[in-house]
């Protein structure tokens, strides 16, 4: 029953408006097709508003503090709080910014995330879309993002917003490349660029247990492309300020703030899809429904990593781009190297 | 046409990281310094004009306003050197309460760098794990003394009031605890590989440099310097403990932030045995000092160790009850007086990581 809360949910809808009768199949087809991408949205900024909580708390716990626990019970409603007032705060436009720029770049950050997630697996059948090219797609759209950034950093016209920006670009454009070729090896091992398929060859081995070594590269750089401590040199607040959104106050602040929590849940999101089973219930345990399952493995990976933000000092960044051209680019290299031969001698032994 | 070109950056005095209202005007290649110029005296407030129209007691609550976060061991170096002035005797048990107080002023002042280094180079958790410490000492020194910062504690030709009953035993038991509380700074911070990473070989100075530009404190122990005034010239009763000068090789930050780890836990070793001997020792923590005190004509000059290095006062008295002139060698300011070399060559980054590891407080940068 509860498996099939949201497939059933839809089917309900679809064969509601077939009943209609006068609606063409394909007006029908797109206006579920709507309300899953409208759903998705939906669970994205609820998603990130607890994220934002939850990362107050752990941080709390962490420093052996309480954390927020005035607003609603237990501080639940902290977030939506301070969300109410940012949006209330005038928008600041700093004199000499590039004024379209500027407003254009908070509006677009949402982009990347809610388009990545339209193609995400949740659970069993739950994809708003199954692309074909699935991880292509979401690998060329997860990189976005740095546009958005650095269009932040460069319209505000402040020193600190445009190292920020700077920051970012190399970043992004060296962490990149180790995410992709992380991949790889999961790609070569499946054969499919399609993430249900990806998913259904994980049915019995999870690929964290045959690319151990590409699933570290992937975290890493995961983490690196979310702009996550110790890899926040983007907005290294001791250092430059806030980076990008420096010049940000009101709710272009909490777009980007906001962004943050979402682009950490699609590297989540990712990284269990491709090594973590996906909604596959470990040990036979399938009484818990799918989508349920995808739930804990994702929000495992999201407590990790803010484990790793409360705990780590912030890295170089000389440091950070030499730790991504010579360790990881070529640990995944050889990473795809001896999946390769792994495979060859594997099939040569017609196991 | 491509080409590059150097930029300024204005590093404060609006910035997280300068510890106050600090400024350095960067100029920049990219991320790496050509040239920094400190500018200084944001807080200024006069200090040494203000204490020429005040009696000299009435220039102990200036002191504490310099060094805010080790207000004892300025307050100290003040009477001290009014003391010498006027050539007072002061009771054992008040030296005593002046060691106990003092050292704990500068254990909440090393625990605050401790963590606000580890702020400094983005580890938020040490900086709040610190915190946590210092808490319990400045409820200390509330009891102690009445007030958490600004102590005022030391009068001249004495304290001010004798400890309340069960502080020492209080205070005992902090430090029974504090060597692990600093053992878990090291596990969290010092040990950590980033961290390591970031500090060491950064911002080198030789130990002729340090000597040359007068520096002082942790700052000149981590170049492998051994002067350490409680231990080369004792003052007060410093000479009755047995503690060690922590020492650094390299003289770059790690080291500057290690010795400061490690003078804790001397700090701890001084607090323990001062604990033990003031049990012995009955009697006032104040001097018979008249009520109005006039110095006889003449000048005089003392400095002690403080957190931050050595504080010195110059005192000239022209036989009123108001010193003709006062002036301060403040620690935080001669050290940085390096800074622009210090920093040449450095990324954005290493600009904090190097500031911090100074330790400045701007209080007593400006005065």
């Amino acid at each position: 029953m509860l498996e099939n809360l949201f497939v059933g949910t839809a089917d309900w809808l679809r064969s509601l408006l077939g009943g209609i009768g006068f609606l063409p199949t394909e007006i029908a087809e797109s206006i579920v097709l709507l309300v899953k991408l409208v759903a998705v949205l939906v669970f994205i900024l609820v998603n990130a508003l607890w994220l934002v909580y939850m990362e107050r708390k752990v941080a709390a716990f962490m420093q052996a503090r309480i954390g927020p626990n005035r607003v609603g019970p237990w501080g639940l409603l902290q977030t939506t709080c301070d969300i109410g007032k940012l949006i209330s705060k005038e928008i600041i436009i700093p004199k000499k910014a590039d004024k379209v720029v500027f407003l254009l770049a908070p509006v677009l950050i949402f982009l990347p995330p809610l388009m990545v997630f339209a193609v995400l697996p949740l659970g069993k059948n739950m994809a708003a879309l199954d692309l074909n090219i699935g991880v292509f797609y979401l690998l060329a759209i997860a990189s976005l993002s740095t546009l958005f950034f650095f269009m932040g950093g460069w319209a505000s016209n402040s020193k600190y917003s445009l190292l920020g920006a700077m920051r970012t670009v190399a970043q992004m454009v060296s962490y990149e490349l180790p995410l992709v070729l992380s991949l790889l090896g999961v790609i070569m091992i499946v054969g499919s660029l399609n993430m249900s398929d990806i998913i259904a060859a994980q049915e019995h081995t999870w690929l964290i247990f045959t690319q151990p070594i590409a699933f570290l590269i992937f975290f890493i750089a995961a983490v690196a492309e979310t702009n996550r401590c110790p890899f926040d040199l983007v907005e290294g607040e001791s250092e430059i300020i806030n980076g990008p959104y420096t010049e940000y106050g009101g709710m272009g602040f909490a777009m980007f703030f906001l962004a943050e929590y979402a682009n950490i849940m699609v590297v989540c999101a990712m990284a269990t899809i491709m090594f973590l089973g996906g909604w596959h219930a470990p040990f036979g345990l399938t009484f818990i429904p799918s989508w349920v399952w995808f739930f804990i493995k994702m929000y495992v990976l999201i407590f990790i990593v803010m484990q790793f933000r409360w705990t780590y000092p912030r890295i170089r960044i000389d440091q950070l781009m030499g730790f991504g051209w010579k360790v990881l680019v070529p640990l995944s290299l050889a990473n795809i190297f001896v999946t390769g031969i792994g495979m060859y001698i594997y099939r040569a032994i017609g196991w | 046409m491509l080409r590059t070109q150097e930029y300024v950056l204005n590093f404060g005095p609006q910035h997280p990281s300068t510890h106050g209202v600090f400024q350095i005007l960067l100029t920049l290649d990219g991320e790496r310094i050509v040239k920094a110029e400190p500018i200084c005296g944001y807080l200024h407030r006069g200090i040494e004009k203000l204490a020429e129209a005040r009696t000299y007691t009435q220039v102990i609550p200036y002191t504490d306003r310099m060094d805010y976060l080790a207000a004892m061991l300025q307050n100290v170096g003040y009477v001290q050197a009014v003391e010498k002035l006027m050539g007072i005797e002061v009771p054992e048990r008040a030296e005593y309460l002046r060691v106990i107080s003092g050292e704990l002023s500068r254990l909440t002042s090393h625990v605050l760098a401790t963590g606000v280094y580890a702020l400094d180079v983005g580890g938020f958790t040490g900086f709040l794990l610190c915190f946590r410490e210092r808490e319990k000492m400045m409820d200390l020194l509330e009891e102690l003394t009445g007030s958490r910062m600004t102590l005022s504690y030391a009068r001249i030709g004495g304290v001010a009031d004798d400890v309340t009953e069960g502080w020492l035993d209080k205070l005992n038991k902090l430090m029974d605890e504090m060597p692990g509380y600093i053992e878990e700074y090291n596990g969290l911070i010092t040990g950590n590989e980033i961290f390591q990473a970031r500090t060491k070989f950064v911002g080198q100075l030789t130990p002729e440099t340090c000597i040359n530009y007068s520096l002082s404190g942790p700052v000149l122990r981590a170049s492998g310097v051994n002067y350490d005034l409680r231990k080369a010239k004792p003052y007060g009763i410093y000479d009755r403990f047995d503690f060690e000068v922590p020492l650094g090789t390299n003289g770059d930050c790690f080291d500057r932030f290690y010795c400061r780890v490690l003078e804790m836990e001397q700090s701890v070793r001084i607090i323990k045995q001062a604990i033990e001997q003031i049990k012995e020792i009955d009697g006032p923590v104040m001097a018979k000092v008249p009520k109005v005190l006039k110095p006889p004509k003449g000048e005089v000059y003392h400095e002690i160790e403080s957190s931050k290095g050595i504080i010195g006062y110059y005192i000239v008295s022209d036989g009123t009850n108001k010193p003709y002139r006062l002036h301060v060698r403040r620690p935080s300011f001669i050290n940085l007086g390096y800074l622009d070399e210090m920093l040449r060559g450095y990324l954005i980054a290493d600009v904090v990581a190097i500031l911090g590891s100074i330790d400045i407080v701007l209080g007593e940068v400006d005065c």
